[in-house]
């Protein structure tokens, strides 16, 4: 099987964001692999273990897509050493605040070139939290839509997959013939630690950083962003220690707030 | 000009979300409003600002979920030429707006909580520490909406009801649903409606009673943290947070919960949170504007006798 897993480098959860010029101010902050798509990485090698393993010489490889500035290398550097083959980095400054548009276009034109089985997205990137670009390489790609998994069972000689698709609306188990792509919930896994081997062997793996020149994408903006303004910290409020009375205080300032 | 929004339902009623919707579209337009089903579920809209509504009863949609819905409403978009599409969002919202974007090459905007005349979003992003207002600048404006962001407006409608068959494209059969298992309600609000949710983390380690006692007092929804769902007692459908749903409503109340990062995420934008939790350093206190540092298991029965006395 030859699986590509779509993951993004993001800035930190924990730091402070801020925008600039209508975009997510990227080099004050550390970046790090969206967490999300840790574990679409794992469940790719997982998958790929299931059958046969992703080694050299083996019939599966996984390979990461990846489109962002040239340092994203080093998040895929973190997802190369949890056990991925390759990688494939789309760099561009025509790139630079792209939306789920544009980048669903362009991960969509790298994948179509490349005989994939199977793409795995995370659910969502911590920074835009659109949850949309799965469901467009779907669309784009005129691939079955298999997202929101909390579990992924693949059947390569049938060339077909099953998910459970977990979301607010309930569960849903979904069936599709290869190609498919399909974005997975946290639930799903438990991602693995790079081992030291793991680290010392993703030195020599190759990360191919592409222009967008090459693609058959169109590239544009679909939407502006008009302004962008820092909202008042949310300052702490009233704190007290329950003495005894915690609950009754509670109350009493439910009721001054109309809320009971 | 004209809008479109579809309708929301829960349990085969039709839920407030769609005359919220109804009501920011209707700054914009005339509002027709689509129904994923059959003309009793069409006839159930008779509140909000909307003209017309058109049934689309495609079975496909329960048999192959997100892609049969992409083709009902592109069916509808090729009738009505809108130049304005609300949709609710959740996870299945989301994915149908953003098939939607790209099949009509339209721009698309996530998670609003308003929408002005000229169809311009303000989102909260960032944990709900930034204001952005944006517009799409291309094709239709397709815009997903927050449950619970505006007072909706309910004068009494009667539209004009019509109904759409649209066929469903073999490439939107190629994902096919076997089977379906509802989300577990268990008679309280819906989450993302709901005007107070009470939710419980570790610290209740397991027993939810106080927590649905002062939920159930106060007619508000129960959530959970991840921790509480991850450890089984609490179905995944009720978490918060990034992962999660996010909530809005009028009063949050965080019980045992530490207020990571991510469970902040999808409640931070509560007009009220209160947090009730042991530790005094607990980080879900930098952003409750009251605070219980107590045990949840001493301070919720107090408050709940409270409520009780109140009533009575
Ligand atoms: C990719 C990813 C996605 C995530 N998504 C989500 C998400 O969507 N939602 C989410 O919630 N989390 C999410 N998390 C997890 C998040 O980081 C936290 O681990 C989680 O929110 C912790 O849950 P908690 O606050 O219930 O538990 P803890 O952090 O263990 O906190 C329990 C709290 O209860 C207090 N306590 C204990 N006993 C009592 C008592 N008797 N009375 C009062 N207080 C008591 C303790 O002081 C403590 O502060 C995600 C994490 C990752 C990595
Ligand atoms: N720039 C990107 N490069 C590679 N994958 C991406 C990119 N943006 C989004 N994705 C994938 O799409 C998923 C959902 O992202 P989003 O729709 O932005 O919330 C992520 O978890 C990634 O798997």
């Amino acid at each position: 099987m030859k699986i590509a897993v779509c993951v993004k480098q993001v800035p930190d959860s924990w730091a402070e964001k801020k925008m600039n010029s209508g975009r997510l101010d990227r080099e004050g902050v550390d970046a790090v692999l969206n967490d999300l798509d840790e574990y679409a990485v794992e469940e790719a090698l997982r998958i790929a273990e299931a059958h046969g393993g992703n080694e050299e010489g083996s019939s599966n490889t996984v390979t990461l897509i990846s489109m962002g500035p040239e340092r994203a290398a080093e998040a895929i550097r973190k997802a190369l050493s949890m056990g991925a083959n390759n990688a494939i980095l789309i760099s561009d400054v025509a790139l630079a605040g792209a939306d789920a548009l544009t980048t669903s276009e362009v991960l969509a034109s790298v994948i179509k070139a490349e005989a994939f089985d199977l793409v795995i997205c995370g659910t969502e990137s911590t920074d835009a939290r659109m949850s949309v670009v799965p469901a467009m390489l779907a669309e784009r790609l005129s691939w079955a839509q298999l997202t929101f998994a909390g579990s992924v069972k693949v059947n390569p000689d049938a060339k077909s997959v099953e998910i459970t698709r977990v979301t607010e609306s309930g569960v849903d188990t979904i069936t599709a013939q290869f190609p498919a792509v399909i974005s997975v919930i946290e639930k799903i896994n438990e991602p693995r630690y790079p081992s030291f081997k793991g680290i010392m062997a993703a030195k020599k793996k190759s990360i191919e950083t592409r222009s967008a020149a090459g693609l058959a994408a169109n590239i544009s903006a679909w939407s502006d962003v008009v302004d962008a303004t820092p909202r008042p910290a949310r300052g702490a409020g009233i704190k007290v220690e329950d003495g005894g009375t915690g609950g009754d205080a509670l109350i009493t300032y439910l009721a001054e707030k109309k809320l009971v | 000009m004209s809008a479109v929004i579809l309708a929301e339902f829960s349990d085969g009623k039709v839920s407030k979300t769609t005359a919220e919707l109804a009501t920011l579209a209707a700054r914009t337009g005339d509002v027709t409003a689509v129904v994923l089903g059959n003309s009793q579920m069409a006839a159930q809209i008779l509140a909000g600002p909307i003209k017309k509504v058109i049934a689309v009863d495609n079975a496909d949609v329960l048999a192959y979920g997100v892609a049969a819905a992409v083709d009902a409403l592109a069916a509808v978009i090729a009738q009505e030429s809108p130049k304005v599409l609300l949709i609710a969002s959740s996870a299945f919202g989301k994915e149908l707006a953003g098939r939607l974007a790209v099949r009509t090459n339209s721009g698309l905007i996530t998670d609003a909580v308003d929408v002005a005349a000229d169809a311009t979003a303000t989102q909260l992003v960032f944990g709900g520490s930034t204001t952005v207002h944006s517009k799409v600048s291309h094709g239709i404006s397709i815009i997903t909406v927050r449950p619970n962001s505006v007072d909706p407006d309910l004068t009494p409608a009667t539209p004009e009801v019509s109904t759409l068959t649209s066929p469903t494209s073999a490439t939107s059969q190629l994902a096919k649903i076997t089977s379906t298992q509802a989300p577990v309600k268990g008679g309280r609000p819906e989450l993302t409606e709901a005007q107070i949710v009470v939710s419980g983390g570790r610290g209740t380690n397991g027993d939810f009673t106080p927590v649905e006692t002062f939920a159930d007092l106060l007619g508000g929804a129960v959530g959970a943290s991840r921790a509480a769902t991850d450890a089984g007692w609490y179905p995944h459908s009720m978490q918060v947070g990034q992962t999660g749903k996010t909530v809005s409503p009028q009063l949050y109340v965080a019980c045992g919960i530490s207020g990571a990062i991510q469970h902040r995420a999808g409640m931070q934008t509560s007009k009220v949170i209160v947090a009730i939790n042991k530790d005094p350093e607990a980080p879900i206190f930098e952003v409750a504007d009251f605070g219980v540092v107590g045990d949840l298991f001493a301070v919720l029965p107090q408050a709940s006798e409270g409520i009780k006395a109140r009533k009575s």
